[in-house]
């Protein structure tokens, strides 16, 4: 208890919780490649595949975001004694529900609501 | 049994002067705490943002298309100058660790400035798309962009505000251990906004265009 409360201490003054010069330049580099690298990409369609751009573009995204909150936000396991890394762990859940659950749910929705041409075609054949 | 009583309290005492002299530090941890908190749900509210334009985004309604809309110059120009602002607000935290009001104000300027154009470029962009008949009666697709990308411009928006503000309570105030809970609270909502844009310009603009 005392040797965490004594680390947390520590670290705010040196660098975990404001960071440092070293830290926020590390941070800002990573981010710009990681910025330049999906922008190229999707500019000047290197791939020629619009799937595995899609997914090496959210990727890349997904990494700059664990960047910023990292370097920026500067969120360790020991930050706040971990409550930080708590309450985002339980966001990024009810966020990663909200979406697939909503995306689930109503792309079945549209696929059932919505008959496709051949379907129309085959009711309409119907004697 | 009485000397066990006696260590137990020895031992209460021992940490409540711990505590007491730690009281400083454990208010201000208290208030970034709770600032988090409120990010989290700020962030809830992006998530669901988010969630409705990846349902309604497909649903051009025989108008424009992500495609024919999205100039991703300008996009790449605006993320700059929102990553510019993020690295700038760490220059302006460094200097204020080192007690240096000056060019803590000065660091905080230049965020402002990144900001302001980061706000230019997205108004540009808007009235853009409004003189093109996209607005977002046109299509759900429509509704839901300005929502999220004006929501996200809202916040930047209010960042910017609380910025001005900011730079007045330092000028009359100094760095005052108040003035440096309030700068540590913006850097948080100023990084956090950044955050978000790294969705947006991944979710919306870039693979909006590709599918």
């Amino acid at each position: 208890m005392t040797a965490s409360a004594h680390s947390n201490h520590e670290d705010g003054h040196h660098g975990e919780g404001h960071g440092s010069f070293k830290s926020y330049m590390i941070g800002f580099v990573l981010s710009v490649v990681l910025t330049v690298i999906p922008f190229y990409l999707v500019m000047g369609d290197i791939l020629g595949n619009a799937v595995w751009t899609v997914a090496i573009v959210f990727a890349l995204g997904a990494t700059q975001m664990i960047v910023h909150i990292y370097y920026f936000l500067h969120v360790t396991s020991q930050a706040e004694e971990g409550w930080l890394a708590m309450s985002i762990g339980f966001t990024v859940l009810l966020v990663v529900i909200v979406m697939t659950g909503s995306i689930w749910v109503m792309f079945n929705l549209q696929e059932n609501m919505m008959p496709g041409h051949e379907q129309i075609e085959q009711i309409r054949s119907l004697p | 049994m009485s000397t066990e009583s006696a260590l137990t309290s020895e031992d209460f005492y021992v940490r409540e002067t711990h505590h007491d002299d730690d009281g400083e530090h454990h208010h201000e941890t208290g208030t970034m705490l709770g600032f988090w908190i409120y990010l989290m749900s700020d962030c809830l509210i992006f998530g669901t943002l988010f969630a409705t334009y990846a349902v309604l985004g497909r649903n051009y309604a025989a108008g424009p298309s992500p495609a024919d809309l999205f100039e991703l110059d300008l996009i790449l120009i605006s993320t700059f100058l929102l990553l510019f602002s993020s690295i700038t607000y760490g220059f302006s935290v460094l200097r204020m660790d080192m007690g240096d009001l000056k060019g803590t104000q000065i660091w905080l300027i230049i965020t402002g400035l990144f900001g302001a154009g980061f706000l230019y470029m997205e108004v540009l962009e808007f009235s853009h798309l409004w003189h093109l008949g996209a607005t977002p009666m046109a299509s759900a697709f429509l509704s839901s962009f300005y929502t999220l990308v004006g929501t996200h411009g809202l916040h930047v928006l209010s960042g910017c505000i609380w910025l001005i503000v900011l730079l007045a309570q330092l000028q009359i105030h100094g760095l005052t251990h108040e003035n440096k809970r309030r700068v540590m609270c913006l850097s948080m909502f100023w990084h956090f906004l950044d955050l978000i844009w790294i969705g947006v310009f991944s979710f919306v603009y870039l693979a909006g265009v590709l599918v």
